[in-house]
């Protein structure tokens, strides 16, 4: 491993926290053009973390050590797996220890905490919205697992950078296996992110709301970590989609300073443009009743297990 | 390979004895529970932790050895063999029975049904005879230790039986195990192959044609399977765990339900010799739907040990899936896959048996402080136990399968085997390897989903009765029990090379291969070789921790508001009372809804203009209308045909004697 490995390494992982409010502020703004309203600032996701770090804590009487730690280890899996997502480059140090399945483990650990906490102060919201989410995740959770298993076995391996290396290296178009992967791996986004068709992001409203059930008891830096790990996981479900579905433009091989030109520029166009498909998906959409969603997750997972199945039949 | 000095397995003879001992010594003082209760108890975890010691050492060496002891029928000696697939589950059974046994000194109290030392008379042939079945060389002498084991079970479960419905669990588990031994009674009847041997070498010898092969092979699954709680004849387990004192279903899910899939494996891929590649189908077919129905009904019960039960239906599907998986790939030829499928089967039995005896333990010290297993009346238990909760927390994250725990190894070495299972030669087999993956998945995910249920309800948030307020954390020989299994946890999670390598004995033994280590680092677990996989449970936990270090600090540096406390929130609702969280049943209402199909559901509804509203909702399995009662209806109606032979008058029992002699000579006379 070479020292600028692992500066890539670091870099990645700067580089998610810093423009992952960014890349939130951006489809805000979007989905705020296109419904005709005046678009907030691009920087508001910033300011409002830097507002809530600063507030005096609340913390409900009755609320264990666990709810103190649970922001932190939510917040702390985000950033290491944007370590190991290959957004800009795929000589990540890190991603020998941690493949895709340790990936996936890593946003059920976040879930659970996030869960735990959910249900610690004992409120009616925060266990609604804990099961809720548990509900999302016990179909999303399997449907992303079958999306990357497509991706590993045409490059047989579970190693995120080793998969986009060998599907950027060109000598495969797009395979029909992973054409029905994406529609999935587009399905679970949106459900995991608590984007519209699956939850509303921007509403109270008890009947609909799970993640901001679960973050209501929080207040100040805890809610300011919370927030920002949604913000990251946000961003790390899209450039995962990128590893595996638009791989062009980063930095395989060996990466100097030379790789990172592209690649930098390269990752804010594709966000760019991903923040613009995202808010047209979240416009023309209506927000599902809870008891559908189910429905729409178990199609991601049949497109998933499809995905595979049209994998298996086309080589043999 | 094989050496003839036996001085492992002479020690493991010796400790298991001495496991008889101690439980013998029991009856000298039945009624003290300082006595019977702490000191032997006690007692016997050191030898189980001796037992770990010397079954270690020999899985280590890779060696076999061998004893026969003039004891048992006239003709057979009984045959000992210490080999290196029975160390592997020797230890299992010395290591968590260690944790246990300490548990157990803590743990029984005085008044509650049979004598404590009874009761360690019980406990102590229990183990003995699991030991004996691991170490079991000849037929008999396996059925023999088989059978003590389920009745000394039957015992410990029916420890309150005073109960009814204690009673009648323990008759359905005592009828479910006799099933299962009628079929390996069976089974070891077409093992022997004509030769009338009923050594385990003899068996080996002997050459079956392939149908009685396949008998063979499906009458060990039904056998086995009954035992380990394969569907549909797991029927016995969610009722039999429950009763049991939690020691006991601990010792019961962590170590009883191994010994089936130790004879599973003993039968599948050793005494049969090579396996035909269609035989795994049905242990991975059954196994994929155990994985699936065990996980459902787990997350819709109410009770906790019921549900850690299914949990351990669970479990058991996904090791019978990856035995099946085995069998498939070694019968296909495909040794190096076969070894790695082998691999996690074993890898997730260890784990099981680590995880699935905390969280058992640790409802144990939740029933003990509470007196509760109703999930609807537990709730926040975390503030008054805090050395339960957090330990139980190791065993919740591990057995949903979070890295960098142990639950997470196996699967993630199971799902590596049905990845890079490449192309079998059967069609048809390739299709299912991408089911069953999916079904593993989402058993896995639905696993999550249970252990926060499970958690979550019996740990957080508000206590929903005003008696939890005098719940007290556990003794300090129950923290030890505790401690032990939830370090193993940790152990197996963090140093997976180190157990693989000691698990290569015996991939090597059954399959003749080793899952080879693709990587120089002693920290990096890389099972495949010319494949890119890998995966550091040390570095994993290491990132993390220094992540989540760093943000703690820099967040403490930059910002130092203060923390005040205040009454929830709650979305500016006041009032907040326990009973507004979620019940076990409203938690679980998403998967009954999504699965309707599976559960037979009664409902109450209160009416809108009820005075006092109840609701109330029962959840049964359909199998029991759609098998057992049919079933135990011909039984019966066979039974009253059969009653009608018994007239109750002497004459006509003489008159049946008569006929009998008549039939008798003209048979005579005829031949």
């Amino acid at each position: 491993m070479k020292a600028i490995d692992w500066i890539t390494q670091v870099l990645e992982m700067a580089a998610a926290l810093a423009a992952a409010p960014v890349f939130l502020g951006w489809v805000n703004q979007c989905r705020a053009w296109l419904q005709n309203r005046r678009a907030p600032s691009l920087w508001l996701p910033y300011r409002n973390l830097h507002k809530l770090f600063h507030k005096e804590a609340v913390i409900a009487q009755n609320a264990s050590p666990l709810f103190r730690i649970a922001p932190y280890v939510v917040f702390g899996a985000m950033v290491l797996a944007a370590g190991i997502i290959p957004s800009m480059g795929t000589r990540l140090p890190l991603v020998v220890s941690a493949d895709a399945i340790a990936l996936v483990g890593l946003f059920a650990a976040a879930r659970v905490f996030m869960t735990l906490a959910a249900m610690d102060v004992g409120t009616a919201f925060g266990t609604l919205g804990a099961r809720r989410e548990m509900m999302v995740g016990f179909l999303a959770e399997p449907a992303l697992l079958m999306v990357i298993f497509v991706a590993s076995l045409i490059s047989s391996s579970t190693a995120l950078p080793v998969i986009t290396e060998h599907l950027v290296s060109g000598h495969l178009g797009l395979s029909p296996s992973l054409a029905f992967s994406a529609v999935a791996f587009i399905l679970v986004l949106l459900a995991e992110n608590a984007r519209i068709p699956v939850d509303n992001p921007a509403t109270h409203l008890e009947l609909t709301m799970i993640h901001e059930a679960m973050v209501l008891e929080y207040s100040a830096r805890h809610l300011a970590l919370m927030e920002w790990a949604a913000q990251l996981k946000l961003f790390n479900y899209v450039c995962i989609g990128f590893a595996l579905f638009l791989p062009w433009g980063v930095a395989t091989g060996h990466i100097g300073p030379e790789g990172l030109l592209v690649a930098i520029p390269a990752l804010a166009v594709k966000l760019a443009a991903a923040g613009v498909a995202l808010s047209l998906i979240e416009t023309v959409s209506a927000k599902m009743r809870v008891m559908r969603i189910p429905e729409f997750l178990g199609t991601a997972f049949l497109f998933a297990v499809l995905g595979l199945l049209v994998h298996v039949l086309l080589r043999t | 390979m094989t050496t003839t000095f036996p001085s492992l397995l002479t020690g493991c003879v010796a400790l298991l004895c001495g496991w008889v001992l101690v439980g013998l010594a029991g009856l000298l003082r039945p009624e003290s529970v300082r006595f019977a209760g702490r000191t032997l108890f006690t007692l016997g975890a050191a030898l189980g932790l001796g037992l770990a010691a010397l079954a270690g050492a020999s899985l280590l060496s890779g060696g076999i050895e061998r004893l026969i002891l003039p004891i048992g029928l006239p003709e057979l000696p009984l045959h000992l063999r210490l080999d290196p697939l029975s160390s592997l589950f020797l230890f299992l059974l010395g290591a968590s029975s260690f944790g246990i046994s300490v548990f157990a000194g803590g743990y029984f109290r005085e008044g509650e049904g049979t004598a404590p030392g009874l009761l360690c008379l019980q406990y102590h042939l229990f183990l003995a005879s699991m030991g004996g079945v691991l170490l079991a060389n000849d037929a008999y002498g396996f059925l023999v230790a088989w059978e003590v084991m389920a009745l000394s079970s039957y015992f410990l479960v029916t420890t309150q039986h005073r109960l009814p419905e204690i009673r009648r669990a323990g008759f359905l588990y005592l009828l479910m195990a006799h099933v299962g031994a009628l079929c390996l009674l069976l089974c070891f009847g077409v093992l022997q192959g004509g030769s009338w041997l009923f050594t385990f070498h003899a068996m080996r010898a002997a050459h079956l044609s392939p149908g009685w092969a396949a008998a063979a092979f499906l009458l060990a699954l039904v056998g086995f399977g009954a035992k380990a709680g394969l569907v549909p004849l797991h029927v016995w387990l969610p009722d039999a765990h429950p009763a049991a004192p939690s020691p006991v279903s601990a010792l019961m899910s962590g170590v009883m339900l191994k010994t089936a899939v130790y004879g599973m494996l003993r039968v599948g891929l050793d005494l049969l010799g090579r396996p035909v590649w269609w035989w795994g189908l049905a242990p991975l077919i059954l196994g994929l739907f155990t994985i699936f129905y065990g996980v459902l009904f787990a997350a819709v019960q109410t009770d906790m040990k019921r549900l850690l039960a299914y949990s351990s239906v669970e479990n058991i599907g996904i090791v019978f899936a990856g035995i099946g998986l085995t069998i498939v790939f070694a019968g296909s030829g495909m040794k190096a896959v076969a070894a790695l499928a082998l691999l996690a089967t074993l890898y997730h039995c260890l784990n099981h048996a680590f995880m699935k005896s905390l969280l058992f333990l640790g409802t144990g010290s939740v029933l003990h402080a509470t007196g509760e297993r109703n999930l609807g009346r537990l709730g926040g238990l975390i503030h008054r136990m805090p050395w339960v909760a957090w330990l139980t927390l190791i065993g919740t994250l591990a057995i949903a399968g979070i890295p960098p725990l142990n639950g997470f190894v196996s699967e993630w070495l199971l799902l590596q085997s049905f990845l890079f299972a490449g192309r079998l030669p059967h069609a048809f087999v390739n299709l299912l390897i991408p089911m069953g993956m999916a079904l593993l998945v989402l058993g896995a995910a639905l696993a999550g989903y249970v252990m926060v249920k499970f958690y979550g309800i019996i740990f957080l948030g508000q206590p929903r009765e005003a008696s939890l307020a005098r719940a007290h954390d556990c003794g300090w020989l129950e923290r030890v029990g505790l401690l032990w299994l939830a370090l193993g946890c940790l152990a197996l999670g963090l140093f997976p090379l180190q157990v693989i390598r000691a698990l290569g004995a015996v991939t090597a033994q059954l399959i003749g291969a080793v899952v080879p280590q693709a990587s120089p680092h002693w920290w990096l677990l890389a099972p495949v070789p010319g494949r890119p996989v890998s995966y550091g449970p040390l570095v994993f936990l290491t990132a993390t921790t220094a992540v989540v270090l760093l943000t703690v600090l820099v967040v403490r540096l930059t910002y130092r508001q203060r923390v005040r406390r205040g009454p929830a929130w709650d979305c500016g609702f006041g009032a907040v009372t326990a009973r507004m969280q979620d019940t076990a049943e409203g938690f679980g209402q998403p998967i009954r809804h999504l699965f309707q199909p599976f559960f037979e559901i009664e409902r109450q509804l209160p009416e809108p203009a009820d005075r006092e509203p109840r609701y109330r909702i029962a959840i049964r399995e359909r199998i029991w209308r759609l098998l057992y009662e049919p079933i135990s209806a011909a039984v019966d109606r066979l039974a009253n045909t059969a009653a009608r032979v018994q007239q109750g008058r002497i004459s006509v029992y003489l008159l049946y004697s008569f006929a009998t002699l008549l039939v008798l000579l003209a048979v005579a006379l005829i031949s």
